[in-house]
């Protein structure tokens, strides 16, 4: 297909020079030409000291070689030599998630390229702002099974917002200022940049600004007003109302303008997994976290509502439960940035596609014009609050302290939350001390809460508690992780210990795969197939020791085992600054996630706890 | 389930026909037929897809293809105000006493022969989907020995036309 693989055919006709759309924001073309005589791997670098990039999180090789010479020099971007490239990745997405700002990683060709793939799907699940950088094999070795080639364009179309194979050095300005646009704007998402070494080896001119050619791709930024309008009246004649708000609200910066919402419409507020501290949990309108492992006021808030004012958040299958008895008596008003998100997985019928800064702002100022608005006193809104407030005073999040004395996993959580408080930073890992982390931290601020949602990568803790230390080096960054999860990325402690990034890893360490184990306990009949690790020890102690491990890796490496030493040991790690610190916390494996909706259950199934259903009562109201 | 047409408008860069082909395969939906060409303005090209699916999936489709960088436009083209055809390309058996009688089905369907062997001819006819089909059904007695078809192709009725002011301007 000639058309599609000859794209210098039809070179891109020059505009009238009198064209007012045309010399905004691009250089002339007398400029163009006196551009800096460099290599592209020059060109490279300065693009991204250009793009005001502080930190690249990558591992050298053979066709990024080029890339890592002038980087040498750079006294403007940080390179961090991390130890596998997936941990790279994952810096970037902490790093991204921490401070806003884009997030850069770069790999060698062939495996380092692949070794990237998980952070990428990782990052596009949760809509984060990502660069990758990856060498390739010399243009003329392209597609000829060349040594460490892959197709690493082809591998990520599908879980890349946009990417790039760069075949002319002169478009390496060009590339990355297009890289960072689409990977910062609209909907974030993580952006590939594959460029052959022979590319980053050749002469070449580089000129900033540069200009960038994307004419199809225009995100919708301002809300449709008549739209917001039908919105805010619909929320201020609801009986049922809820604000179910989801990481987009996070990415947008709208927690301000969430909170007016909130205080003005008087609605009760659930934030999702990738919400959290986008509305702080101490406000009384907070009702709590919906799905799968949500609060049982948050899941029923939703289950009973009205009205779900849905703000950057997808209907995730997580959330919903069985989607066709999700929500049945609700009308859904639905802001999203990216308009295929909305209908996806249920009908809005008020649709608004924009920014959720602005959507919210205006909804904000529409409320403020209805005098029936009068926030959460209103007599509107009293019986669904007291159906509310009496679910959360009867099904409150808590716990069982297991029988055998074991450590509470949800305990040390509770007590890390409390301790380190509220200004800290939190990661995690995926599984059963995700969700715990989710439910016994108490988050008032926005971005301090980075974990895995949508993607469910394990091992994302630690190396995204290393990008949000770099972002936030001021903050207390705590990392809480499973045994398992920890297992599978452990080794950017080495990085951490020498780059001088003192992380905080709490291993909540249950010898198991919990998550699994507690699955395999609910519908297995208690066959446990393959989910103990060992690190409990076996016959010949625990593999691994992580007190050791972490020792190794140079950090401190501290164990706990009983309620009496928590406190302590927590306070130990907050006193160390001057490198990681692992904290292995021996917990009971037997301690489970509560509440649950059950895979492929309908939210009306909840469980409180195993064998406990709530008894909701609206009947009696 | 419905069938539908759509025009994509697509700047002409490397791995465009990958991303909206690698799209269709990842949501679920399969391609009935893809042609794919250059257009009136340079840099743009077009492709037209036909899809089986119901008025849901439609929509999301289009928004997803709407989300590709390298999309410009997307327009579904309506059966009945659109002109819609394809290409047939086939090889008929015949002899010194079957050939007319190709011949003259082949004139029926304002189709032409552009190749004459001793034991066979070829049939170059374009039109809809039905029609095509018919002409085929005419031919098959004779023994089809070989049969090409090019996606359909298909552009609006009337004057308006269907162009991107995008290129234009960012150049």
């Amino acid at each position: 297909m000639k058309v599609m693989t000859d794209p210098v055919k039809h070179p891109v006709p020059q505009p009238p020079p009198a064209s007012p759309l045309a010399l905004a924001g691009r250089a002339v073309p007398a400029q163009r030409q006196a551009g800096v005589q460099v290599t592209g791997a020059q060109s490279l670098i300065k693009s991204l000291e250009a793009l005001d990039v502080e930190v690249v999180f990558g591992i050298p090789g053979g066709t990024i070689l080029p890339a890592y010479d002038p980087l040498l020099d750079s006294t403007q971007v940080r390179h961090i030599l991390v130890r596998h490239e997936q941990g790279g990745g994952h810096a970037a997405t902490g790093y991204a998630q921490a401070t806003g700002k884009v997030g850069v990683c770069m790999a060698t060709s062939g495996p380092g390229a692949t070794n990237l793939v998980t952070p990428i799907a990782d990052a596009y699940m949760d809509s984060v702002p990502i660069v990758a950088i990856t060498g390739q094999v010399v243009r003329n070795l392209i597609g000829t099974d060349g040594f460490q080639e892959a197709d690493i364009v082809g591998i990520t179309m599908p879980i890349t917002k946009h990417s790039y194979l760069v075949t002319d050095p002169e478009d390496i300005p060009r590339v990355l200022a297009e890289a960072f646009h689409l990977a910062s704007t609209g909907r974030p998402g993580p952006v590939l940049v594959d460029i052959p070494k022979d590319v980053l080896q050749a002469d070449t001119l580089f000129n900033w600004p540069p200009r960038k050619e994307l004419p199809g791709y225009k995100p919708t930024l301002h809300p449709h007003g008549k739209q917001v309008r039908q919105a805010a009246e619909l929320l201020a004649a609801a009986a049922r109302p809820v604000l179910y708000v989801g990481g987009g609200v996070l990415k947008a910066g709208a927690t301000d303008e969430l909170y007016e919402l909130a205080e003005k419409s008087g609605a009760p507020v659930v934030t999702t997994l990738m919400a959290r501290g986008a509305f702080p949990d101490s406000h009384p309108q907070h009702v709590g976290m919906p799905g799968m492992h949500g609060t049982v006021s948050a899941v029923y808030a939703l289950q009973r509502s009205d009205l779900i004012v849905a703000l950057g958040a997808r209907f995730d299958d997580r959330v919903t439960g069985k989607l066709d008895s999700f929500a049945p008596d609700a009308k859904i008003v639905h802001v999203d940035i990216d308009p295929a998100e909305i209908g996806k997985n249920r009908h809005a019928d008020v649709p608004i596609v924009g920014d959720a800064k602005a959507a919210i702002a205006q909804l904000v100022g529409y409320l403020g014009e209805d005098p029936a608005v009068e926030g959460r006193g209103t007599p509107r809104l009293a019986q669904w609050w007291a159906q509310l407030d009496d679910l959360r005073r009867r099904y409150p999040l808590g716990y069982d302290k297991p029988a055998d004395g074991a450590l509470a996993p949800q305990y040390v959580i509770q007590r890390i939350g409390e301790i380190a408080g509220p200004d800290a930073l939190y990661t995690t890992g995926v599984g059963q001390h995700q969700m715990w982390a989710a439910q016994f931290i108490s988050y008032e601020n926005p971005g301090t809460f980075l974990n895995s949602g949508g993607a469910g990568t394990m091992g994302y803790a630690v190396p995204a508690a290393m990008g949000a230390k770099f972002g936030q080096p001021d903050k207390t960054v705590w990392a809480i992780d499973g045994d398992g999860c920890f297992q599978m990325t452990n080794q950017e402690l080495a990085t951490c210990a020498i780059e001088g990034i003192p992380v905080k890893i709490a291993v909540i360490n249950n010898g198991n795969l919990g998550m699994v184990r507690q699955w395999q306990t609910l519908f297995y009949d208690k066959r446990y197939s393959n989910t103990n690790l060992g690190t409990h020890g076996t016959g010949t102690g625990r593999i691994p020791d992580f007190v050791k491990l972490a020792e190794a890796l140079g950090c401190v490496g501290l164990r706990c085992e009983t309620y009496e030493d928590v406190d302590d040991v927590i306070n130990k790690a907050m006193e160390i600054n001057d490198r990681p610190v692992v904290i292995d916390f021996i917990v009971g494996a037997d301690a489970q996630v509560w509440p649950m909706v059950a895979a492929g259950t309908g939210n009306d199934e909840i469980m409180f706890a195993r064998d406990v259903r709530p008894i909701f009562d609206e009947d009696a109201c | 389930m419905t069938t539908h047409t759509l025009s994509v408008l697509v700047e002409n860069k490397p791995g465009v026909l990958a991303r909206v082909a690698a799209l269709f395969s990842r949501r679920g939906f399969n391609i009935d037929s893809l042609a794919v060409g250059e257009t009136e303005q340079p840099g743009v090209s077009r492709i037209t897809i036909v899809v089986n699916v119901d008025e849901r999936p439609l929509e999301q489709v289009t928004k997803q293809l709407n989300k590709l960088v390298n999309v410009l436009k997307i327009v579904e083209l309506e059966q009945s105000s659109s002109v819609q055809r394809e290409l047939l390309l086939v090889k008929v058996r015949t002899d010194a006493t079957t050939r007319s009688q190709v011949v003259e089905a082949a004139d029926l369907f304002r189709a032409r022969i552009v190749d004459v062997a001793p034991d066979s001819v070829i049939v170059e006819a374009t039109g809809t989907a039905d029609k095509l089909g018919a002409l085929l059904r005419l031919l098959e007695p004779h023994g089809i020995k070989e049969m090409v078809q090019s996606g359909l192709v298909a552009v609006g009725r009337g004057s308006k036309a269907i162009t991107t002011p995008a290129l234009r301007s960012a150049a």
